[in-house]
């Protein structure tokens, strides 16, 4: 069994209604249990439960700090190909658009490297996009073989992988790895992902179960806000985590919410995700799950990022740029999207402090890893 | 003045019986502070935290003091191959043979593999390490331990982080009870009050890191477990009169002898 058929018990529709129809008694329950099921989470992330923000900010601080302190990590996207065989309709990188197409060579790649290791950095995302002969698994294999001198934590954003590929990835010394679903709902999935290997939704929606059964320690889960109900997608979600954590019980889990932003191509968000639904997605997580590392992009604006510091986020990104050979070259025609938060690591270092937290640059040491 | 008797671990002599963590501090700078004002002699540090590459890591920079002994931890390790392999690795970056095995393949709540901890703490403990495993309140596991060569053993109160005191007390007790080594009581002591009750249950040290780190101030909060360690200590060092729940007459079966 996988995620695909505990996903194939669940109806769309009636999860919507169910989470509509939860009461402010609901929120009450929820936030008064010492641990919560997931339709306490329903009840979280309902429209009942907006009165409840400052309540749940609150919680969600508190719950936050006892697990992870006051602390946040810091991490850096290392965009390595653009190239890109789907056709996602919402995506800068979709192979329809006339943007040049570049997959950086390992020369190009260590100046790269360059500029992230003089921003202070130990831990880098590898972000491509899906173009097996160009950005696959022999591409990333050389790739972090390169790389790894120089970071003590290596994680990937890339296309899923089989389980081959991902077995000989995590012996190269991979850390963690993230697959967003972009949305659960199986009617409109085809819809926004029309051709290309990504429009196959069950290979997708076992990438994690995959990336348990070859022990990658981490596992980054989310959906793209913006397409599809906020509240159903994230529904489904924490479904997914829910069923990932009892059945690959090694494995640690991550989660981001990344909210939809403008690119190349002017895809319009389908839905509006505010900020306050935004904030009361992340304080419903946390409470929901306490162990969870929740995630914050650039993709969201400084004040924003900066008052999620303490809320519930437990790493974020800083300085970062989307486009392959961006931080040695910066040529943004080639960007993915845009981002929002321009500041560099040493200021976002900074604020973090003010905020009365510490920065964690490093989190693990590759040369601690032995292959399983 | 009164004082509590050194605890020796390895031939070594700790005059406080207060460990501390250095991990959730909202700084490094406040980290040490605390640590400072805690007494502690003995602290933990996370291997994977530390940049073995870097002299002038943040986080060691605010730990070099004189009474102050550095615990490396192999937190993050899944078994026992890559414990084993932390603990040289932080041999060779921090110049100490001692090392706290953490071995945790579960990251949720962080438990203890029992059997890759036995494992780990045999081959270490054969090749010279003063090892001093975390591991669940198991009383056969610390005996096992022992044997195995641990320097101490290092049950939890509760689970990691949890601040819930101590849950596994009933356990506690045997392990005291039957070890030959230093108990000291690990995770889930959330307020001065629990340590202090380890403490007078005859637990040989505590270990404190979320209490400390994460109140909103870690001082002062420090100053309070240094405190409370000292006052169990002091209580099982005194040995406290014996509870009851009734009043009991001095001789109420006996004392029909003076009447006759």
């Amino acid at each position: 069994m996988t995620f695909f058929d505990i996903h194939q018990q669940y109806n769309w529709d009636t999860v919507k209604v169910s989470i509509h129809s939860k009461t402010v008694k609901d929120v009450e329950d929820a936030l008064a249990k010492p641990n919560r099921t997931l339709e306490d989470f329903k009840a979280l992330i309902s429209p009942a439960a907006s009165p409840f923000l400052e309540q749940m900010a609150q919680k969600s601080q508190e719950i936050t700090q006892k697990r992870f302190g006051k602390t946040i990590q810091l991490y850096v996207p290392l965009y390595l190909s653009n190239e890109c065989t789907n056709s996602c309709i919402y995506c800068g990188f979709r192979c329809e658009n006339e943007t040049a197409r570049v997959t950086l060579n390992e020369h190009q790649v260590l100046k790269e490297v360059e500029v992230i290791k003089a921003m202070g950095y130990e831990n880098v995302l590898l972000v491509t996009g899906e173009h097996p002969k160009k950005n696959g698994c022999d591409y990333l294999q050389k790739i972090i073989r390169l790389i790894k001198p120089h970071f003590s934590q290596i994680s990937l954003e890339v296309a899923p992988l089989d389980n081959e590929g991902y077995k000989l990835l995590v012996n190269e010394g991979v850390h963690a790895v993230y697959v967003y679903q972009e949305t659960y709902n199986s009617e409109r999935y085809p819809v926004y992902h029309p051709r290309g290997k990504k429009s196959n939704m069950q290979y997708r929606l076992e990438t994690a179960d995959r990336l348990g059964e070859e022990g990658v320690r981490k596992v980054g889960l989310g959906c793209l806000l913006g397409l599809e109900d906020w509240r159903t997608d994230s529904f489904f979600t924490a479904l997914h985590i829910n069923y990932l954590e009892k059945k690959w019980w090694r494995t640690k889990f991550s989660i981001s919410f990344p909210r939809m932003r403008p690119f190349a191509g002017s895809y319009k968000p389908n839905v509006e995700v505010t900020d306050q639904d935004l904030l009361q997605l992340i304080c419903a997580c946390r409470i929901f799950n306490e162990e969870v590392e929740v995630t914050l992009s650039t993709r969201e604006q400084p004040k924003f990022r900066d008052n999620l510091v303490k809320l519930g986020i437990t790493a974020m990104s800083a300085g970062s740029k989307t486009e392959p050979g961006g931080y040695a070259e910066n040529s943004k025609e080639l960007e993915q999207f845009k981002i929002t938060d321009d500041r560099s690591p040493k200021e976002i270092c900074e604020m973090i402090n003010y905020k009365g937290y510490e920065v964690v640059w490093k989190d693990w040491d590759e040369c601690l890893q032995t292959n399983i | 003045m009164h004082k509590m008797k050194p605890l020796i671990i390895a031939g070594k002599e700790f005059n406080s019986r207060l460990f501390t963590g250095t991990g959730k501090f909202s700084s490094n700078k406040l980290m040490g502070e605390a640590i400072l004002a805690s007494c502690s002699e003995l602290v933990t540090v996370a291997l994977k935290r530390v940049n073995l590459n870097n002299d002038t890591d943040d986080m060691l920079v605010h730990l070099q003091q004189p009474n102050i002994n550095l615990l490396p931890n192999t937190s993050g390790v899944r078994n026992a191959k890559e414990a084993v392999f932390a603990a040289k690795l932080a041999r060779e970056a921090l110049g100490t043979n001692w090392v706290k095995l953490e071995i945790h393949p579960d990251p949720k709540y962080l438990l203890a593999d029992g059997e890759e901890t036995l494992a780990a703490t045999t081959i270490l403990a054969k090749e010279g390490f003063i090892v001093l495993p975390y591991i669940q309140a198991d009383p056969v596991l610390c005996k096992k331990l022992e044997e195995a060569g641990a320097a101490a053993v290092m049950p939890l109160g509760s689970p990691i982080g949890s601040n819930q005191g101590l849950q596994t007390r009933d356990f506690l007790r045997i392990i005291i009870e039957q070890s030959n080594i230093p108990v000291i009581i690990d995770a889930g002591l959330g307020a001065p009050s629990h340590a202090a009750e380890a403490m007078e249950m005859g637990a040989d040290a505590v270990l404190i890191n979320t209490a400390i780190a994460i109140a909103n101030n870690p001082v002062n909060m420090a100053i309070a477990f240094k405190m409370s360690v000292e006052a169990g200590r002091l209580a099982f060092e005194a040995r406290l009169a014996p509870s009851a729940h009734f009043a009991q007459a001095s001789s109420p079966l006996t004392s029909f002898l003076n009447e006759l």
